[in-house]
């Protein structure tokens, strides 16, 4: 739990962070979205202390953060960043074992921790540990920088638009594969980015920065369908509204009795994809599956258009 | 047929190496000129004494042979460690020869007459010296093959000097007459260059650091170092003599501990304040290259700031301050040679008597081993930078 009250932060004059309050629960990613100049990365960074509040607090799990000296502080909370941030004289696995070493872990530790990060990363343990990040490709590099944060398991992970630098295919892949891993950990993380697709893809809540001041936060969902101020809507953007709305929906909550033809669809898929593979296939109905294979029902094309509708 | 066609598009280029012909023309120019230069005793003008005159006939025909062919294959675009190791082997003819040519010329028994290398027989060793530096940039050795071939040269060197081979030359008689000295200088000068080095180290590291914190500091001291850089060297070692005898004379303890306004002291000073500058500006600019988002990552994570220092940014930064070290040493090898001139000792007592003398062999009994040190140094401390470079300064 991270409670963030009233913090607010001027430099040379200039109010940057004016008076924001949020609360962050336990395992939930909660992204920070704006523009830039908006005082989004100044909240991050002074929930870990890289910049000092002028007025306000934080509370981690109901400890003001201003209870240990700061480098303390954020040896309990994993960063990433844009560009990664790697040590480039470092190996891939001497750049994981930072924090680790930093605490005082013993070798074996460190070296099953670093071996254990690579392999949920998807990166060889035996072939990428004694590697330089120069040879590493830039999404190798962005895996190994969240692997590096998450090195000596914190309940927290702050991460400062961590996919900033990479190319779009890559960067969806790493989102979807940031969104399995912290449901495996159930790190709690908070991540700054401008981007409100990453948002949308990513939060389970959104906070909207504008000007300093924290204008929304609210469920994907509810920011969609009732945006607070004409700002957030610009930055959501007009253009796909309804599908927006339905990828927030999964079909098993709109299996209806009943056939219908063609390849089964699982029940996990959002209404988002059935509408798609629908129109793809010329079907005004699909059948629905669930992981075994097993038929539940369909799902009718009038019944996931009617979700896509503002106001139900 | 084909692949003559094939090939006719490159065809227009020459099909010469054009620093082989540069190389070709001087080898050329060296044969010509006089190889060696006889002199009845050790100051008295010299007769020049060319290629023809100076080896017996055999002898003449195979270094002919070896200078004429390393003269072709420089000229014609050969792969490097050919031209490297013709080089390399007509440098180890030439200096023979000119071993053989001193015995030759120099009469029987005679220990008064000198016999010196002319300026053919250093056109010659330039000309196949650039061959082989070239070739060894061409052939982009790594840092310990480069250290290893530079080994062996000292050794082959070092086995001439010890055969005897090279002591009818005037050099070495000189070196003969005055080995304990020259041993002893030699001592003194190593000692000048690397003492200054390592306190310019010690001292230049650490402002270096400061300097890059603390921004007003940095304009004021690198400014006070290019300052001293400009100083000519010969003026700092004599503006060092008044405040230092004022030290040795007032301060209690500093006579007895060496200082004194001449002697190796104030030489030692005045490198030591050449050598600041480098240190201090390549470890600015050493830091200054430290990746921001590495810092900040450092600093996310929880490193204090020593840590940081010392985990982070003095790793990054160790390549460009060894550059700067690598500077420091080759100027302090050379400018050493100065100190003599206050009392100092080193090399420079060769130089500076030989000068007086007019005795040019014991000008190069003092400068040979100097240029051989310096680019020694250069050489070995250039692979050193490169095999700390790793990842570092790519990323």
């Amino acid at each position: 739990m991270i409670e963030i009250e009233h913090l607010s932060k001027r430099f040379d004059g200039v109010t940057v962070v004016d008076d924001v309050s949020l609360s962050i629960g336990d395992g939930e990613i909660v992204v920070i979205v704006g523009t830039s100049g908006s005082g989004k990365t100044t909240v991050l960074r002074m929930i870990n202390r890289l910049i000092e509040a002028d007025g306000g607090r934080v509370l981690i799990d109901g400890q003001d953060t201003r209870g240990v000296p700061a480098y303390q502080l954020r040896r309990q909370i994993g960063y990433a960043i844009q560009g990664h941030g790697l040590f480039p004289h470092r190996t891939v696995g001497q750049n994981i074992a930072t924090v680790p070493s930093l605490l005082g872990w013993n070798r074996a530790k460190i070296g099953a921790r670093v071996d254990e990060l690579l392999t949920l990363f998807q990166l060889d343990p035996a072939s990428y540990r004694e590697r330089l990040p120069g040879a590493l490709s830039g999404g190798q590099q962005q895996r190994v920088g969240v692997a590096r944060a998450l090195a000596a398991a914190p309940k927290v992970l702050l991460m400062d638009e961590p996919f900033g630098a990479l190319d779009p295919i890559i960067r969806a892949k790493a989102q979807a594969d940031l969104r399995a891993i912290q449901r495996r950990l159930k790190t709690t993380i908070v991540l700054v980015t401008h981007d409100m697709n990453e948002a949308i893809a990513l939060g389970d809540r959104i906070a909207v920065m504008d000007q300093g001041r924290l204008l929304q936060y609210a469920r994907p969902d509810e920011l969609v369908v009732s945006p607070a101020t004409e700002f957030v809507g610009e930055l959501l953007g007009s253009g796909e509204r309804p599908f927006r709305l339905l990828s927030f929906r999964q079909v098993r909550d709109f299996i209806e009795p009943g056939e219908a033809s063609g390849a089964p669809i699982a029940d996990t898929t959002t209404l988002r994809d059935a509408l798609e593979e629908a129109l793809w296939t010329g079907r005004d109905a699909v059948p629905v599956a669930n992981a075994e294979g097993q038929i539940l029902g369909r799902v009718t094309m009038q019944t996931v258009i009617r979700q896509a509708a503002r106001h139900r | 047929m084909a692949l003559a066609d094939a090939t006719a598009p490159t065809s227009n280029r020459l099909p010469f190496d054009r620093l082989g012909l540069v190389v070709a023309g001087l080898a050329i120019g060296g044969g010509v000129l006089p190889f060696v230069a006889f002199r009845a005793n050790r100051i008295v003008p010299g007769k020049a004494v060319g290629l023809l005159e100076a080896l017996p006939g055999w002898e003449l025909a195979i270094i002919s042979a070896v200078l004429g062919a390393a003269a072709v294959m420089a000229v014609l675009r050969l792969a490097p460690r050919f031209r490297l190791l013709i080089s390399l082997s007509a440098l180890v003819a030439l200096a023979v020869a000119v071993g053989d040519a001193a015995r030759f010329i120099t009469p029987l028994g005679d220990k008064i007459s000198r016999t010196s290398p002319g300026t053919g027989f250093w056109l010659l060793t330039l000309a196949l010296g650039l061959m082989a530096s070239d070739a060894v940039a061409r052939l982009k050795l790594g840092p310990w093959t480069r250290i290893g071939l530079l080994a062996v040269v000292a050794a082959v060197v070092a086995a001439i000097l010890w055969s005897g081979l090279w002591n009818d030359l005037s050099v070495l008689r000189e070196y003969a007459n005055r080995a304990d000295d020259f041993w002893r200088e030699a001592g003194v000068h190593l000692g000048l260059a690397f003492g200054s080095l390592a306190a310019a180290t010690v001292v230049g590291i650490p402002l270096g650091i400061l300097c890059e914190r603390v921004l007003p500091l940095r304009a004021v001291i690198l400014n006070v170092l290019n300052a001293v850089q400009t100083v000519p060297s010969i003026a700092l070692f004599g503006l060092l003599i008044a405040p230092l005898a004022w030290i040795a004379a007032t301060v209690p303890g500093a006579a007895a501990i060496g200082i004194a306004g001449i002697g190796t002291t104030p030489a030692l000073v005045a490198l030591f304040l050449y050598s600041l500058l480098p240190v201090v500006a390549n470890t600015v600019a050493g830091l200054d290259g430290v990746p921001p988002e590495a810092e900040e990552a450092a600093r996310g994570m929880g490193m204090t700031s020593l840590q940081r220092l010392v985990q982070i940014d003095l790793p990054l930064a160790f390549p460009v301050i060894l550059t700067g070290i690598r500077i420091v040493l080759v100027q302090n090898i050379g400018l050493a040679t100065v100190a003599a001139l206050i009392g100092g000792g080193g090399f420079g007592v060769f130089v500076f008597q030989g000068v007086g003398q007019t005795a040019m062999d014991l000008v190069l009994l003092g400068a040979v081993p100097t240029v051989a040190l310096a680019f020694a140094a250069g050489a070995v401390l250039d692979a050193v930078v490169e095999m700390v470079s790793r990842g570092g300064r790519r990323a």
